[in-house]
């Protein structure tokens, strides 16, 4: 019913390959960017948009890089938490170097510094795997999170250690420092997820993607198939790290403002991991199920006990949502192993035979 | 396929929840009362420092809030958010609270301090950040809306430099001085001034960082104590730290009468070391008991009352007490508002103006219940901090001893530094605004 699909023919080999082949995806996509673009902003009051929505979106971004390697690839990594910095440090050199050029390129061209540093520590990646691999990206996130500690050059002398964001504009408007609105930091960070989770959906569908998943289904398979694993599992790290980058340079630019080496420890590595696995491997809207789940239900958690009127003192709510979301985690893992993703495919799958299951 | 079907309904409820909980990110904001938001930790490994100060700055405005009706017959409305220390939460409780016109914010947290600086001058909303955040930003002609009362860490630095120097840091000259820090905006904050200091006075400096992951764990540090032998070791330490670096002072036999501390660690950090404790140092600068009557109204409205989350033992600590100066210095400043702007429910520009005239004297204090509890400090316009003096308290078991006078910074040397930190923060961040802040305090 809700998905009556008589009388959608595809006809040529494009509508085939679309990213929604089906009219009522498309229609329900496009309600969803509408509200995205137009009335969130709109409407949404500075915690909304600051507190929930961007780092939302920001999560999502680093989620969608990190599945990239660990979701199709298969390997595993516990380094994305300073691979986020690497692009945060890169875009504030970058950014006190040549103030006066565009903050946005600065973000992109953060991007390919983290893509490089990625690449290096992605090379034992080709003579160890699963665990093992785990443990060489460990050593990146603590390598690297030393250098941001450690070395002075990186956070310019100051004497906090922490790197401040100095007001940017786009088109006359501020987007970054304190006079940035949050609509406006909001909308382009909303901009640059979309169109980037809409290339990494794309490059995961194509010849390159599949590459990726025979190397992460057997990897001696897809080399006697004629797949050049260096290549290919490099291009992992490059894309995937060029992901986390670009986030880690939008959550110090856009949405914290500033940022001691200490946002982007272990902890955040792991946040990235469970918000792939609960959301999906291997799925790109699996990324952002997983950091709505992550970073939104905590959040909902605690605002909870106000809307009821129980007064129960900030530290029992904060005790009580981190077992409420514990429990939550193990309850969604438990009924569905393969994630989020993998419950919203098969309700759909169920809605479109509705009312005629077989 | 049931299963999936439960799991289905399951999250359609959850996505109800979330519906229903929006309406809750947009709060009332009263019309007749002053909304003090407090970022306290309670939970995670600083909870051992942040419970004691969040009670008693919690407890000291709930006992105004019972005694006297609020401040000028306004009642206070104090509302807690829990930060976690963590810089990201620290701006999610920012957030939430803007949109109740808090008067003023208190971050309790270097690393949350230093995110919202820029922001403060933007929003209008004043940071008092007491004894704690950037040491620069005592000058108020560059950070109008930042005070840090009532000395900064590079003034606690000098002070502890000429106590372990005996009255001058000259005497200095040729010893080696081990510094155990928070490796974070917090430890790293008196660096510059200590090299500045060793380079001048020849003293040897050796640094011994604590990552915030290895707080617990001290044992690599301790180990190069061992080998350096430092003739006095400072620390700059919070949370799990104070109280694991003072055991492993104690395992690694350092004397403890040489071990000087920041006005941090607190009672349970030493007493949960035990007796090898005795004779640990911290600096202060006020009083530390319940012997003061608005401490014992805060005992009779608050806490016996059953309206308080501190223990008994808790009660009247060191940390528990700076908790207490740190509201003492929120109603102060909203009082002083009131008076200036004529208004009863004031607004955040008014406790700018309300902080700048803080001029706390010893009858001032005897006024509030509080004689005797600490040093008079005086704020103005330019000054945000008033670089008082600070005492040596040296632990004997069981309670804080005061073993020294007031000892007064190093002027001479801070202010320069102090000088040119803060004009290299406004050039670091093109476009730091320049003040165009009335002033009523110029003194």
């Amino acid at each position: 019913m809700f998905y009556r699909e008589v009388g959608q023919f595809e006809t040529s080999y494009g509508a085939d390959m679309a990213l929604f082949p089906i009219r009522q995806d498309r229609i329900g996509f496009a309600l969803i960017l509408a509200v995205a673009f137009v009335i969130l902003p709109l409407t949404g009051n500075q915690f909304l948009l600051n507190s929930i929505l961007i780092p939302f979106l920001v999560f999502s971004l680093a989620a969608i890089g990190l599945n990239i390697l660990t979701g199709y690839t298969g390997l595993l990594s516990l380094g994305s938490g300073a691979f986020m910095g690497v692009g945060a440090y890169a875009c504030y050199k970058l950014s006190t170097f040549f103030p006066e050029v565009n903050i946005l390129v600065w973000i992109l061209a953060s991007g390919f510094v983290s893509s490089a540093v990625g690449v290096f520590f992605g090379l034992p990646s080709l003579r160890i795997k699963g665990f093992y691999l785990a443990v060489a990206t460990l050593a990146a996130q603590f390598f690297l999170q030393w250098c941001f500690a450690r070395i002075p050059w990186l956070y310019n002398d100051n004497t906090s250690g922490a790197i401040e964001v100095s007001t940017h504009t786009l088109f006359g408007l501020p987007v970054t420092g304190p006079n940035a609105t949050p609509t406006t930091r909001y909308l382009v960070v909303l901009t640059i997820v979309v169109a980037m989770a809409w290339i990494a959906s794309n490059i995961v569908r194509g010849r390159i993607g599949r590459m990726w998943m025979a190397v992460r289904d057997m990897d001696i398979a897809a080399e006697l198939m004629g797949i050049r694993l260096l290549r290919v599992k490099l291009l992992a790290f490059a894309v995937s790290s060029f992901y986390v980058g670009v986030a880690g340079a939008l959550m110090v630019f856009l949405w914290l403002g500033s940022a001691e080496p200490e946002a982007f420890n272990i902890d955040l590595s792991f946040l990235l991991l469970f918000m792939i696995i609960i959301g999906g491997l291997g799925s790109i809207a699996g990324a952002f199920l997983g950091a709505a789940l992550i970073h939104i239900l905590p959040i909902a958690l605690r605002a909870l006990p106000a809307l009821v009127d129980l007064s129960l003192g900030s530290a029992t709510i904060e005790q009580l949502t981190f077992m409420v979301t514990g429990a939550l985690i193990l309850f969604f893992l438990i009924v569905e192993p393969q994630g989020l993703a993998r419950l919203w495919r098969i309700g759909r799958q169920k809605l479109r035979v509705w009312p005629f299951p077989y | 396929m049931k299963k999936t079907n439960r799991a289905l309904k399951i999250l359609a409820g959850a996505a109800l929840a979330l519906t229903l909980a929006a309406p809750a990110f947009a709060p009332a904001a009263a019309e007749d009362s002053i909304y003090v938001p407090l970022f306290t930790y309670r939970t995670g490994p600083f909870s051992g420092s942040g419970t004691p100060i969040a009670d008693g700055m919690h407890d000291y405005l709930t006992m105004l809030n019972e005694r006297d009706g609020g401040i000028g017959g306004v009642k206070l409305i104090v509302d807690e958010c829990e930060t976690g220390y963590d810089t990201k939460r620290g701006g999610e409780c920012y957030d939430a609270v803007k949109s109740k016109n808090p008067v003023l914010v208190n971050p309790w947290s270097t690393g949350i301090t230093l995110s919202l600086i820029p922001k403060a001058s933007v929003d209008k909303i004043p940071i008092l950040s007491m004894a704690y955040g950037l040491s620069a930003s005592a000058k108020g002609d560059v950070f109008p809306w930042i005070f840090n009362p009532p000395a900064t860490y590079w003034d606690g630095l000098s002070e502890i430099l000429k106590y372990i120097g005996d009255g001058a840091i000259d005497k200095l000259k040729g010893k080696t001085i081990g510094y155990l820090y928070f490796d974070a905006g917090f430890g790293k904050e008196p660096i510059p001034l200590f090299q500045q200091l060793s380079k001048e006075f020849e003293f040897t400096l050796k640094l011994y960082p604590v990552a915030p992951a290895d707080m617990q764990n001290q044992s690599a540090q301790w180990l190069d104590v061992r080998r350096d032998k430092p003739d006095f070791v400072v620390m700059y330490g919070w949370g799990a730290m104070n109280a694991t670096a003072v055991k492993e002072a104690i395992k690694s036999g350092y004397p403890m009468d040489k071990f000087v501390s920041i006005w941090w660690p607190g009672e349970a950090d030493l007493l949960s070391a035990g007796d090898g404790a005795k004779g640990f140092k911290t600096l202060n600068w006020h009083g530390v008991g319940t012997d003061y009557p608005a401490l014992r109204d805060i005992k009779k409205l608050v806490v016996d009352a059953g309206k308080s989350l501190a223990p008994k033992d808790e009660f009247g600590g060191v940390l528990y007490d700076h908790g207490v100066y740190n509201s003492v210095l929120i109603a102060e400043g909203i009082a002083n508002a009131q008076k200036l702007s004529g208004k009863k429910i004031v607004t955040g520009d008014d406790v700018r103006r309300g902080l700048e005239n803080i001029n706390l004297d010893a009858a001032r204090f005897k006024a509030l219940g509080l004689e005797g509890f600490s040093a008079p400090i005086k704020l103005s316009c330019a000054d945000h901090n008033s670089h008082s003096a600070a005492f040596i308290q040296q632990w004997d078991g069981a309670k804080w001893v005061k073993i020294t006078d007031p000892i007064t910074p190093d002027t001479e040397h801070v202010q320069p530094l102090l000088d040119d930190a803060a004009k290299a923060y406004a050039e670091k961040n093109a476009g730091w605004p320049t003040r165009t802040e009335g002033c009523d305090n110029k003194s």
